[in-house]
């Protein structure tokens, strides 16, 4: 006991594991702190939006189309006579389900064959490399549409094959964070104890990856909703009448010149959770890199 | 120099062979052919169809065949412009697309490097935070989102601009800066990143102690050896700017690559999809090349190996 007090005593700072001094540095950047609170708030309102607005996404009243923003339709009504308020909350539905579940889709891919690339070496690194140089080659948004039109139409099939796409970046990234950590002295101090190849890498090597994993995500997320809010805005998106904000855009492109509103929100929308995403993302890096621990 | 050129070039030609062929072989999976029409066709009318385009081959003939007119410069029929080739459809929207990815490559490092610089060296300034601000936002907000904005308070707000449509310059205004944006954002981070390095460095130390005027240690010593990274993502800011015009090009109605490309997808136009993957990726790739090579000519710490 009175050992472990001196030892308290001696160092200068309170002792914090890597996520905790990670949260502490994190609560103190107010840009994240923001991003993260956004992101949170809207997640709840898509949730609740049956709660928040009395219409559905769906819903036509066809005595009340195109109008403006007042008290009963804060967004105005769509050209179907559909409440713009109830569809951007829908939408968020959408858009942070595209982000969230392609991600799965990317760990569950990536995650394993960047391991044991990295782990295994030598020709199995070579010829899982050249595939990912191979797919890195293909230009994302071409290879995304392709394979919408080979998936077909359901939202789940948008997620697999943005997930498909995506997860290229992160199994490179775990496949360097790898390399440089095999050679460290604690991965090798567990072999000598006996450790194996598998126990090694889930145990020691992912453990001690995953920080810049997460960061990575963090920035994953935006770009996947940026490509559904924009295959949704070519028209090859979610299918009509599933809400998404890039579909509302292109609903109301054509009303541009007499309803502004209806498109001008749904692009704020997409830009404002784009850069609470960045934030978020920047402020990760920043709180995970143990390089700027104080 | 010349060994490392040819081997990326054989490189190449293997990333372009595995493109096409994963393109071909997902065009094939998808249901539905290209001859579905709202209005049924007949079955011989399909069938002449088929044997006119060689669509009744097997599956590995129509891939050769295809690979054989690659190779001469043919990259296939356009199934929905009818009895046009896919390479003069291409060839004809390409100048739209080149001309609108290289004025929005020099709009954006024309201010994206400036910013950065002027960030770096005044760290910690108004400028600065400015420029860290600016460049994450336009670096988070899609092209197609500051499009709209744009086009609301300039051509819906105050009519300034025409929404779209191609052939006066004054069309080319919007679209470039939308393209422009996240390049010049990209370009002013890691100009101001590397600024910030090299300004730490001892042989800027050393200029500075045997008294070269302020000036010129800008110029010849931070300056230039500040520029290699800013190098480094060129290309693939370039390949951004290339596949970025697909979504532009159709919020702007300008008749370029990425419009017809996307026409054709919906076309269900087999033929032109592959043409354009294949043309796609062969411009990215090339791009890659030359700034690679580019690189290594600037950076003489750089070998090809």
């Amino acid at each position: 006991m009175t050992v472990v007090t001196k030892i308290e005593t001696v160092s200068a700072r309170p002792h914090h594991t890597l996520w905790g001094d990670a949260f502490i540095r994190l609560r103190r950047n107010y840009l994240a702190l923001a991003g993260a609170v956004f992101i949170l708030l809207l997640a709840l309102a898509a949730i609740l939006a049956p709660l928040i607005t009395p219409y559905g996404f769906a819903d036509q009243n066809l005595d009340e189309i195109m109008e403006s923003p007042s008290w009963k339709h804060p967004m105005g009504t769509d050209e179907l006579g559909r409440d713009a308020f109830a569809r951007l909350l829908y939408g968020a539905r959408t858009s942070l389900s595209v982000g969230i579940f392609t991600q799965f889709i990317v760990i569950v891919i990536g995650l394993p064959i960047g391991a044991i690339s990295g782990y295994a070496g030598g020709k199995t690194d070579n010829f899982i490399m050249r595939f990912v140089d191979v797919m890195y080659a293909f230009p994302d948004i071409l290879l995304i549409i392709l394979l919408r039109s080979v998936l077909g139409g359901s939202i789940y099939m948008l997620f697999l094959a943005i997930g498909l796409v995506a997860w290229v970046g992160v199994s490179r990234l775990v496949r360097g964070q790898v390399l440089s950590l095999k050679s460290r002295d604690f991965v090798s101090a567990a072999r000598a104890m006996g450790g194996m190849g598998n126990y090694i890498t889930w145990r020691h090597l992912l453990p001690n990856s995953l920080g810049p994993v997460i960061v990575s995500i963090t920035f994953n997320i935006p770009r996947a909703i940026f490509a559904e809010a924009a295959l949704s805005y070519i028209g090859i998106g979610v299918q009509p009448p599933t809400p998404s904000w890039g579909a509302m855009i292109r609903d109301g492109y054509n009303l541009i010149f007499a309803k502004p509103h209806l498109i001008i929100f749904p692009a704020i929308a997409i830009a404002l959770l784009l850069l609470a995403f960045t934030f978020l993302g920047d402020g990760l890096r920043d709180a995970l890199d143990p390089k700027l621990r104080r | 120099m010349f060994k490392f050129i040819v081997r990326r070039i054989l490189w190449l030609v293997l990333v372009l062979f595995v493109v096409s062929l994963i393109t071909f072989t997902l065009m094939h999976l998808v249901p539905g052919g290209p001859w579905d029409r709202e209005k049924q066709l007949a079955p011989q009318v399909v069938d002449a169809l088929n044997k006119r385009y060689g669509l009744d081959k097997p599956l590995y003939e129509q891939f050769g065949n295809f690979l054989w007119g690659v190779v001469q410069g043919d990259l296939g029929v356009s199934y929905s412009f009818q009895g046009r080739g896919v390479t003069e459809i291409l060839l004809k929207g390409l100048p739209r697309t080149a001309i609108l990815g290289i004025l929005a490559f020099i709009l954006a490092q024309a201010v994206g490097i400036p910013f950065g610089m002027a960030a770096a060296l005044k760290q910690n300034s108004t400028t600065d935070y400015a420029s860290v601000i600016f460049s994450t936002i336009f670096a988070s907000i899609p092209g197609f989102v500051l499009g709209i904005l744009l086009m609301i308070l300039f051509s819906v707000a105050l009519h300034w601009l025409p929404t779209g449509g191609w052939g006066s310059p004054l069309q080319l205004i919007m679209p470039v800066i939308c393209l422009a944006a996240l390049p010049a954002a990209q370009s002013a981070r890691i100009t101001r990143a590397s600024t910030l390095e090299v300004m730490r460095q001892d042989y800027v130390r050393t200029a500075r102690s045997k008294g070269l005027p302020e000036n010129v240690v800008r110029v010849r010593h931070i300056f230039r050896n500040s520029l290699i990274p800013v190098v480094t993502v060129a290309g693939p800011e370039l390949a951004n700017l290339i596949t970025g015009s697909f979504i532009i090009e159709n919020l702007f109605s300008i008749p370029g690559v990425g419009r017809l490309f996307v026409q054709g997808v919906f076309a269900r136009d087999y033929g032109l999809i592959m043409g354009g993957v294949l043309f796609y990726a062969f411009a990215i790739a090339i791009l890659n090349l030359v700034v690679d090579v580019l690189y290594a000519a600037i950076d003489p710490r750089i070998r090809f190996d």
